[in-house]
């Protein structure tokens, strides 16, 4: 039991990682309904904005996350401005295809720019302490990265519900033309969406700096991956959905490795993924919508 | 008519000539030892990737279902042709044929769930099903998992690989020119309109992946009894990208355009050998750029055939 | 002889009635018009029958068998088929591929003598060329038969889309709208075009149409759908004095000032 309870504290602090992930998918997906490929790698991009932040600059976590985001952001404007919005009227593939291109790019132009070699992330940015409760060990990171990932969900969650730029959001995403007829301006709420979700992938990446201490330029495909599951387990386009999808992928994947072969802690994602797709494509809390004719 | 089907016998012949000579030319470069090694590695790179890419370009291009998982497919069909060559000491050909249907009976087990699926999430549904292949061979003690098995006998040659490619072709070029071939680009034009024509669209996606799972089979035969030594990771969705890297590039819907895209990446890769990273940045830069400007690829649907020889010839447009 | 049968056909969507009770009775050769407001159900009708949806009780009885429920091939393999309100064509396919395309339920050979080129391939795609090319002759679609379909004019388009159901050789034809974005000329020569393809083709033909003129025109019997219940059915004569219906069109014409 005890080791149960230890598994689940594991979990939540990874699945708090994958939920700010899955945000970004989610809210892309919702906006524009493409599976924003890339998004796992601009979540790479902010560790290394975070890594050299805190090598270079001497700043403390909390800055150097807080850059990672602002610049993550922009790179999250750029990609859609330079390579999505040109195919915004293509088909879905084309998009697809196109946000595969963009992934590859980010990784291997890491790669060529700053070598292959993974890197660790400073100790000395976050010293790790460790304590217990009730047989329970808790370290300081976990606690950091849950605060900070709950703390930047309640703040998106305020974006969205009471600003304007949150209700352009739902707007766009419930019917484009419909907002551009109330005077919305589409072009805009989805460069506001994409920077929201890059910031918040941004966050994640100096988070699995700290949580897993080396990055490396392919780190942002399985962790993409799996938040991308976790998007579709709570019903792609959903935002709660993805907070509890991030959730769950998370506690899965600790219960996996803790208790079965962490050979297979891949696979179980695409595992999900297949079962889901198969059973539910909606995922957990979305709705089924047919195809008009 | 009678002229018409004289001609016709004569062009056919000229294109057997066309390519027996083609053929006889390479084996001759190939015995006196005009070719060096690393050449010699590039063609038959190139002839497995003409497979690769020819036969994704069914699933991709033709039926319109975009498959990112071809490569966990390579992957049956390699490892089970080297468990019956190697591991049973059976002939090539059994091994061929056994890598093939493998593959094929795979593409039927994946393909008949997923394929319900429509657009992006049956690609990444593929891709989760490719990745689980290769998950799974890393767990199968038998092929040595993650480290894979070495010292696989070297059976592949260039008449294998020539003819083998020649018949993928082949076998594509006359499914599509066919009613079955309308049928399957039906279901990519308008999948509703297919069905309500009378045409049984899961039958011919199913159909569509089977074939292509197939050839990607045998090409995975010929990669693995050439280059001595298979591992789970060779065959990642990373190796998928490479193949959909040819397809958007030739055109969607083009054989032509397939196995010009895998000419071309397969020189591309052998001149940025030394620049792995390199390589990757400039695919991933043709796949944004071809889908931003010209999204039907090099060639779009257009096909070279006689036809197409026929009007240059006689100088209209 | 009934041809098509349909009894208490119900179809919701999220709980909503979109097609309630519905029932209908054609004979063979008769040409009936399927009429009422917008989002009436008039499609979802036409969906249910040819099978794009499944119903959630009914009977759909189509030549003395009960279709409901099977798939939308097999529906055309037993003889039912349809066209578009917004026109779906084989877009990137020239006008003979796309009538070609119908025949394949009947295709005369084999996977294996397609890959290996024998005989019985080459006789078989010349008789479907043959076939094809009747039925582009019958549209005067024939000079074009090698244009891409979506280059086509929109009329032609609208030609080339029946030429392709009846090629499927239909007992019956659903058309849904077959005159929208046609003018007044155009809608003429569809009303001539639709009486002359019930008597050639030997067909019932079911329409879903908002042109009153061509409605009244030409069909035999009118059903009228309102909110997915069937509100009244007769005469063309009956329809135009009926109170529900006028009240029906009406309604919806206040509706939106």
């Amino acid at each position: 039991m005890l080791e149960f309870s230890q598994q689940i504290v594991n979990g939540l602090s990874l699945g708090a990682i994958y939920a700010l992930i899955a945000l970004g998918y989610t809210m892309v997906y919702g906006i524009i309904k493409l599976i924003n490929f890339a998004h796992g790698d601009v979540m790479m991009v902010g560790a290394y904005v975070g890594f050299f932040s805190i090598t270079m600059l001497g700043t403390n976590i909390v800055v150097a996350m807080l850059a990672a985001m602002l610049l993550c952001a922009l790179l999250g404007v750029l990609i859609e401005k330079v390579a999505y919005r040109p195919l915004r009227n293509s088909t879905r593939i084309a998009a697809l295809i196109t946000a595969i291109g963009v992934s590859l790019f980010l990784e291997y132009i890491t790669v060529v720019v700053l070598g292959p070699a993974q890197r660790v992330f400073p100790q000395s940015a976050f010293p790790i302490k460790a304590y217990n409760l009730a047989g329970l060990t808790i370290l300081n990171k976990q606690i950091f990265v849950f605060v900070s990932a709950v703390l930047l969900m309640l703040i998106l969650q305020y974006i969205i519900k009471r600003t304007k730029t949150g209700k352009a959001m739902r707007a766009v995403s419930l019917d484009m033309e419909a907002a551009v007829l109330m005077g919305i301006s589409v072009d805009k709420t989805i460069s506001v969406t994409f920077a929201i979700g890059s910031a918040l992938a941004a966050a994640a990446g100096v988070m699995i700096g700290v949580y897993y201490q080396t990055i490396n330029p392919l780190m942002g495909i399985i962790p993409g991956l799996k938040a991308f599951v976790a998007a579709v387990l709570g019903g792609i386009g959903l935002i709660p959905g993805a907070m509890v999808g991030g959730f769950v992928m998370g506690l899965l994947e600790t219960m996996v490795s803790g208790y079965g072969s962490s050979l297979y802690r891949d696979a179980v994602a695409f595992g999900v993924l297949i079962i889901i797709l198969l059973i539910r494509p909606t995922g957990l809390f979305g709705k089924n919508t047919g195809e008009k004719v | 008519m009678q002229e018409k089907k004289n001609k016709s016998w004569l062009s056919f012949l000229l294109e057997v000539i066309v390519l027996v000579a083609l053929f006889t030319l390479v084996q001759y470069a190939l015995t006196v030892g005009l070719i060096n090694q690393s050449y010699q590695i590039n063609l038959v790179t190139m002839c497995i990737n003409i497979i690769l890419a020819v036969s994704l370009n069914l699933i991709n291009g033709f039926t319109g279902q975009l498959s990112l998982g071809h490569a966990g497919f390579m992957a049956v069909g390699a490892y089970v042709s080297v468990i019956l060559t190697n591991f049973m000491e059976m002939p090539f050909i059994i091994g061929i044929l056994g890598g093939c249907i493998a593959a094929g009976i795979a593409g039927f087990i994946i393909g008949v769930p997923t394929l319900r699926l429509k657009g992006d999430y049956l690609a990444i549904a593929t891709l989760a099903f490719g990745e689980i292949i290769r998950v799974v061979l890393q767990n199968i003690d038998y092929v040595n998992g993650p480290a894979g098995i070495v010292g696989i006998t070297k059976l592949t040659s260039w008449p294998w690989l020539y003819w083998t490619a020649i018949i993928t072709i082949l076998v594509i070029v006359n499914l599509m020119n066919s009613s079955y071939g309308r049928a399957i680009i039906s279901i990519r034009e308008d999948e509703v309109a297919s069905e309500l024509m009378g045409i049984n669209t899961t039958k011919y996606k199913v159909l569509a992946f089977i074939i292509g799972a197939m050839f990607a089979g045998l090409a995975g035969v010929m990669y693995a009894h050439y280059f001595y030594i298979i591992k789970p990771d060779t065959f990642s969705f990373l190796r998928s990208f490479d193949m959909v890297v040819m397809v958007v590039l030739g055109g969607l819907g083009s054989t032509t355009g397939a196995v010009i895209a895998a000419i071309f990446i397969t020189f591309l890769t052998f001149g940025l050998q030394k620049y792995a990273a390199m390589r990757m940045v400039i695919y991933s830069l043709i796949l944004i750029i071809v889908m931003i400007y010209r999204p039907q690829g090099l060639m779009g649907s257009k096909e070279l055939s006689r036809k197409t020889f026929s009007r240059i010839w006689s100088g209209k447009k | 002889m009934n041809l098509l049968e349909i009894n208490n056909l119900y179809k919701s969507f999220g709980g909503l009635g979109a097609v309630i009770n519905f029932n209908i009775l054609i004979q063979s050769q008769e040409l009936i018009g399927l009429i009422g407001p917008n989002g009436a159900g008039k499609t979802t009708v036409f969906n249910l029958i040819t099978g794009v949806y499944k119903p959630d009780k009914g009977q759909i009885i189509f030549n003395g068998k009960n279709i409901a429920g099977m798939a939308p091939y097999n529906i055309c393999k037993k003889g039912v088929a349809r066209t578009f309100q917004n026109i779906r064509l084989f877009k990137d396919l020239s006008v003979i591929d796309n009538v070609k395309i119908a025949f394949h339920k009947d295709v005369s050979y084999s996977l294996a003598s397609t890959i290996i080129r024998l005989p019985a391939f080459f006789q078989g795609e010349k008789n479907i060329e043959e076939k094809a090319l009747e039925y582009l002759r019958i549209f005067k679609l024939d000079t074009k038969r090698d244009e891409i379909a979506s280059n086509l004019p929109y009329g032609e388009q609208r030609r080339l889309e029946i030429a392709r159901a009846l090629a499927t050789q239909p007992t019956m034809l659903i058309l849904d709208e077959p005159a929208a974005g046609m003018n007044p000329q155009e809608t003429r020569e569809l009303m001539e075009l639709i009486k002359w393809i019930r008597q050639d083709f030997n067909l019932s033909i079911l329409l879903i149409e908002h042109d009153m003129s061509l409605v009244m025109g030409v069909c035999e019997r009118i059903y009228v759908l309102d909110y997915g219940q069937l509100i009244a059915e007769g005469l063309p004569e009956e329809i135009r004095n009926n109170k529900k219906v006028i009240e029906a069109y009406l309604g919806e014409e206040v509706g939106k000032c």
